[in-house]
């Protein structure tokens, strides 16, 4: 009994001796935080995506309590109903979060352009793109094996007539089918109509011409037309400014005017019948 | 004089914590992916080896072999090691909240990590007297980092490999530990002689 004692004794008071210095420690040396932190932090869904653009979460809630005026919508996963909570927390006006949506980069189906290869391995565009740089005969294109579809949680994305296309409906913005594609032709946009530029080729417009009938050739007839000045024909491919567009007086004037139509406007609701997996 | 640097050199080269001793080898396979995070990680564990040796040291002469307490020395230097790991982080953040924050993850995650308690059993056990026990931390987290630095080189150059499916990830980063580890080897002996 007492060999237990003596053993146990002197453990005991170092342990107590240590919780007493952390206890006075974390009492003396408390960093006050701000309150709001943790109540923000709970209607954050916790996902830690960074869609918000902060580091996680945590990142987010901090930069709410701390900085004024940061915007209370930047939540694409926790929608409306976050953002509600958090304007409701902070006192400040709700906003609406503008909801992500995947757009494919690319118009150039089989009636536009070929295969440069006969492919026939994996059915992976990661695997064709290291081994042929590309399978069609635009290397900046889909190649329609749809690594895309593979990595969309919600079945948005399906191939038809050998390229992507996303079904606007089902789309949530995760942004997964952007990190899968290998020729980063796929890329989020607000969930607004709005003209998108399908092509993603930077080639020279004789080389754009023979490999893809609907490819941009940088004609810069686009840049001419539009009557905001939204549109810059950069390495012979057409970039929209999207801040210009909404004063636009005559929308969809580019997506009329462009020479191999590959201006088109966004609405590809619908057209995707994504069977299930 | 000559004894302080033998055991300083050899804590570092022969007998490495993580390459020849074999411990820690969880932060070494865990936090080496980057240079910057390995580098905060092992002065992080330099740091806490240094003071866990500067409290367990005169705990167990003064205070567990007079009353022939010897065999409590694991538990009681675990309880402490812990205890001043939550210290630091505590001071740290009121203090040097900058510090706090490049070191981050890695203070606590030291709490548990073997290198550091068998530093400091380890100096019980060789017999060494306090300056000799803190020489041989310094010496052996300086090791720790050494290992650290050149492993992360190591495995940003594995990033950029062409690795067979099989060996990615953790397989082949085993295999580079190994091949390092054995790199190692080559120290033993070289100290004593470089002495004698």
């Amino acid at each position: 009994m007492n060999e237990i004692l003596t053993a146990v004794i002197p453990v005991v008071i170092i342990g107590l001796i240590c919780a007493a210095v952390l206890v006075t420690a974390s009492k003396i040396m408390a960093v006050k935080e701000n309150e709001k932190i943790p109540k923000i932090r709970e209607c954050l869904p916790g996902a830690n995506c960074g869609a918000c653009g902060f580091a996680g979460c945590d990142g987010y809630a901090k930069a709410l309590a701390e900085t004024e005026g940061t915007p209370t919508n930047l939540c694409v996963p926790g929608g409306d109903s976050v953002s509600r909570k958090i304007s409701e927390l902070l006192g400040v006006e709700f906003e609406d979060v503008i909801e992500k949506v995947a757009v494919v980069h690319c118009s150039g189906d089989c009636r536009f352009t070929q295969d440069r290869v006969e492919y026939s391995g994996i059915e992976s565009c990661a695997a064709a793109k290291l081994i042929f740089s590309s399978k069609g005969e635009c290397s900046y294109g889909c190649m329609g094996l749809g690594d895309c579809a593979k990595a969309c949680p919600n079945n948005a994305v399906c191939i038809e007539s050998g390229i992507a296309r996303i079904n606007t409906k089902q789309c949530v913005g995760c942004g997964l089918c952007v990190k899968a594609c290998p020729n980063t032709v796929i890329s989020l946009m607000d969930d607004v109509e709005r003209a998108v530029v399908a092509c993603n080729n930077k080639d020279k417009g004789a080389q754009t011409r023979k490999a893809c009938k609907s490819g941009c050739i940088g004609c810069k007839k686009c840049e001419k037309v539009c009557p905001s000045g939204a549109i810059k024909v950069v390495n012979n491919l057409a970039q929209i400014d999207y801040s210009k567009c909404p004063d636009c007086e005559d929308f969809g004037i580019c997506a009329r005017e462009c020479t191999t139509g590959c201006i088109v406007i966004s609405d590809f609701t619908g057209q995707c019948n994504a069977a299930p997996n | 004089m000559t004894k302080f640097l033998i055991i300083m050199l050899s804590a570092v080269f022969i007998n490495n914590y993580v390459l020849s001793r074999f411990l820690g080898i969880c932060p070494f396979l865990g936090v080496s992916k980057k240079l910057n995070q390995a580098t905060g990680m092992s002065l992080a564990v330099i740091f806490v080896m240094l003071m866990a040796t500067a409290v367990t040291w005169p705990i167990q002469m003064y205070l567990l072999e007079p009353n022939n307490l010897g065999y409590l020395q694991t538990i009681v230097f675990i309880l402490v090691i812990a205890s001043l790991v939550q210290l630091v982080e505590i001071i740290l953040k009121r203090y040097i909240p900058s510090l706090h924050k490049s070191l981050g993850v890695y203070l606590p995650l030291i709490t548990t990590n073997c290198a550091v308690l068998g530093v400091t059993i380890l100096n019980i056990d060789e017999g060494y007297s306090f300056a000799e026990a803190m020489v041989n931390s310094l010496g052996s987290g300086l090791g720790f980092f050494l290992a650290m630095v050149m492993f992360s080189g190591v495995r940003s150059k594995l990033e950029g490999a062409d690795i067979p499916k099989a060996f990615q990830g953790l397989p082949i980063t085993l295999v580079a530990a190994s091949i390092t580890s054995l790199s190692f080897l080559g120290f033993t002996g070289v100290i004593e002689n470089l002495f004698a």
